[in-house]
């Protein structure tokens, strides 16, 4: 901690051996996410993502607490709202399923494609390079804390839409979709699950977000792109003629994260979707990886 | 650890060629060799093609043809071992506005797989104290000026012990004093035997700390050498200081003096050949009826070496 250790040259000594030993050390996958998430955008977009849960259950208590609680059960909304009021648990499957198809993966897109272009524009990608962080062990710490954040990002939805449930909705045993009762804490796991399935259904477009921000000096650029592609593929999702391309966009499969809660868990599409997520990330990981490895840094 | 290299180049580059995607020709054949322990200045119009060089030196760019070695190793091949004993400034600093100065070089200093994380609180307060910025340290390094960056980045390049420090126009944004003593560093570095290349547009930047210059422009590489004897290489000016310009450039005329320009105080003209003794043409100028307020040959300067290479100011881009 002292001076005292300030001075000792042992750690200049190096020549190839030591350093090539040390080089997966985690500090800079440690300094990534300090880095991150010490950032004001990060900490907005996580404010606005825990938002999404709060405002659904406020809207849901108020609709529903004029008339008598039973009556709650509309057509419309996302999936599992009308078994909220009965139980706060399916709050978070609702809150989910609410920001799955915009706020989670736009969040994700303005992270992931912040993540280079961002450093080149701000200039330090260059000192980075050069103190030397080497470019495969960049590009994959900024996958990594990418997908760290995808992670924070889904737990962040789920456990402020658990405190919201928790706070305005009676909790206790959970109906799943085949009808059959499971018990409160089996119910807390399944939603467990739901949100780890849910990150991962990010990673998609967090490899996507990677590859475009190798393509640009521009952070701001890259973000917009991401996003954009973002909405492109929602829209394609939804044209009945595009059926033939529909199994290949990322975003085809999101919503089967609700078929952990059927009784016996439907794993089919489940697994479908993550493969196609790892499809996506081994395709464009491999993509920024050519492009980065290969790339004048100019900025 | 300069006795390891000494008498090595800790730079050398072969017939070192970019082409940028639209054609144009950055960097033309550069063959640079900078000794070990110098302090190399690295002089050239804006444009000249030196920050270029700089990056395929760092390894950030890759050179379109011939061969670039660092610390005897090729570039940018061997990055991940030469780079750890490289610091660098490159086009000014760039900093993370949102952490505060040390977490800044904490950053830095993360990046580097060579640097021991035990260590790293106390690289980093002794390299913010080595460029004086221990006291703004804690505050966020958007509120600091273009000078405190600079430093920051100083510091960044100064993080670990280094056998060669890249400066490329370190005292940008600095106010005199602060250039004061970023030329003191340089100078104390470089005693302790740390190889320094320093790129700057300011002449007498050069003149004052480098042992070592060379000179670009339009991409290719004019001169190399110490700069003693690029200075040497530009002839000096015979100034004559007089009342009577109109008599003192007959006489020196008469003596076989080129090259006179006459003004209003005084005649300059090129130094007579080695064998003429000054004394013999002050003389001469004194029995002519000149009265003569001053004489001598004054010094070529960096400068005029530079005009005189590339015939043109120093401003104009290439």
């Amino acid at each position: 901690m002292s001076q005292a250790e300030a001075a000792p040259v042992g750690a200049v000594t190096v020549d190839s051996v030591p350093v090539r030993k040390r080089i997966w050390t985690l500090g800079l996958f440690r300094s990534e996410l300090v880095t991150t998430f010490r950032r004001w955008r990060t900490l907005a977009l996580l404010a606005v993502l825990a938002g999404v849960p709060i405002l659904v259950g406020i809207a849901v208590k108020i609709e529903t607490s004029g008339d008598s609680p039973a009556a709650g059960g509309g057509g419309g909304g996302p999936a599992f709202i009308a078994q909220i009021t009965n139980n706060g648990l399916f709050l978070v499957f609702t809150a989910l399923a609410a920001t799955l198809p915009f706020f989670l993966p736009m969040a994700v897109g303005v992270v992931a494609g912040d993540a280079i272009a961002g450093e080149a524009s701000a200039g330090t990608l260059r000192y980075l390079l050069v103190a030397p962080a080497g470019r495969t062990r960049l590009l994959l710490t900024k996958y990594a804390a990418t997908m760290t954040f995808c992670l924070v990002a889904t737990l962040v939805v789920a456990a402020t839409a658990l405190a919201t449930g928790a706070l305005l909705f009676p909790l206790g045993d959970v109906v799943t979709i085949s009808g059959t009762r499971i018990g409160f804490g089996e119910g807390l796991v399944r939603a467990l699950l739901i949100a780890l399935v849910v990150a991962a259904s990010l990673v998609g477009i967090a490899a996507l977000g990677l590859f475009v921000s190798t393509l640009t000096n521009s952070g701001i650029a890259a973000m917009a792109t991401t996003v954009g592609l973002l909405i492109t593929v929602q829209i394609l999702d939804q044209i009945p003629q595009l059926h033939a391309i529909q199994p290949y966009l990322f975003s085809h499969r999101w919503l089967s994260f609700a078929d952990l809660m059927r009784e016996p868990v439907y794993w089919d599409d489940l697994v479908k979707n993550l493969g196609l997520q790892g499809l996506y990330a081994a395709v464009f990981g491999s993509a920024a990886w050519a492009r980065f490895t290969a790339k004048d840094i100019t900025a | 650890m300069a006795a390891s290299t000494a008498g090595e180049s800790v730079i050398e580059t072969r017939a070192l060629t970019k082409r940028y995607g639209g054609g144009q020709l950055a960097v033309d054949g550069l063959d640079l060799t900078v000794p070990a322990g110098s302090v190399f200045g690295f002089l050239g119009p804006n444009g000249s093609g030196k920050t270029t060089t700089i990056r395929m030196l760092m390894g950030l760019i890759a050179p379109t043809s011939g061969a670039a070695r660092v610390l005897g190793e090729p570039m940018p091949r061997a990055t991940r071992t030469v780079l750890p004993h490289v610091g660098a400034l490159i086009e000014g600093p760039a900093l993370y506005g949102y952490l505060s100065g040390r977490d800044n070089l904490i950053r830095y200093d993360s990046a580097d797989p060579a640097a021991d994380p035990r260590t790293r609180r106390a690289r980093v307060a002794t390299a913010l104290d080595r460029v004086g910025l221990t006291a703004a340290a804690g505050k966020k390094a958007k509120a600091y000026s273009l000078g405190m960056k600079q430093r920051l980045g100083l510091a960044a390049a100064l993080l670990q012990p280094r056998r060669l420090l890249v400066l490329d126009e370190p005292t940008n944004g600095l106010d005199p004093q602060g250039m004061r003593e970023i030329r003191s560093l340089v100078r104390e570095l470089a005693s302790d035997g740390t190889t320094v290349f320093l790129s700057s547009h300011l002449l007498d930047e050069i003149e004052q700390v480098c042992t070592h210059a060379a000179v670009m422009a339009r991409g290719r590489l004019l001169t190399q050498g110490p700069v003693a004897e690029l200075a040497a290489g530009a002839r000096g000016r015979l100034v004559v200081t007089t009342p009577d310009p109109g008599d003192a450039a007959r006489v020196l005329k008469e003596r076989g003096v080129a090259d006179l320009t006459v003004t209003d105080d005084g005649v300059t003209g090129e130094p007579p050949a080695p064998g003429t003794d000054l004394a013999d043409l002050n003389a001469a100028l004194v029995a002519a009826g000149v009265r003569v307020r001053g004489f001598g040959v004054e010094r070529a300067s960096l400068e005029d070496a530079f005009v005189a290479l590339t015939g043109e100011g120093f401003d104009v881009a290439g």
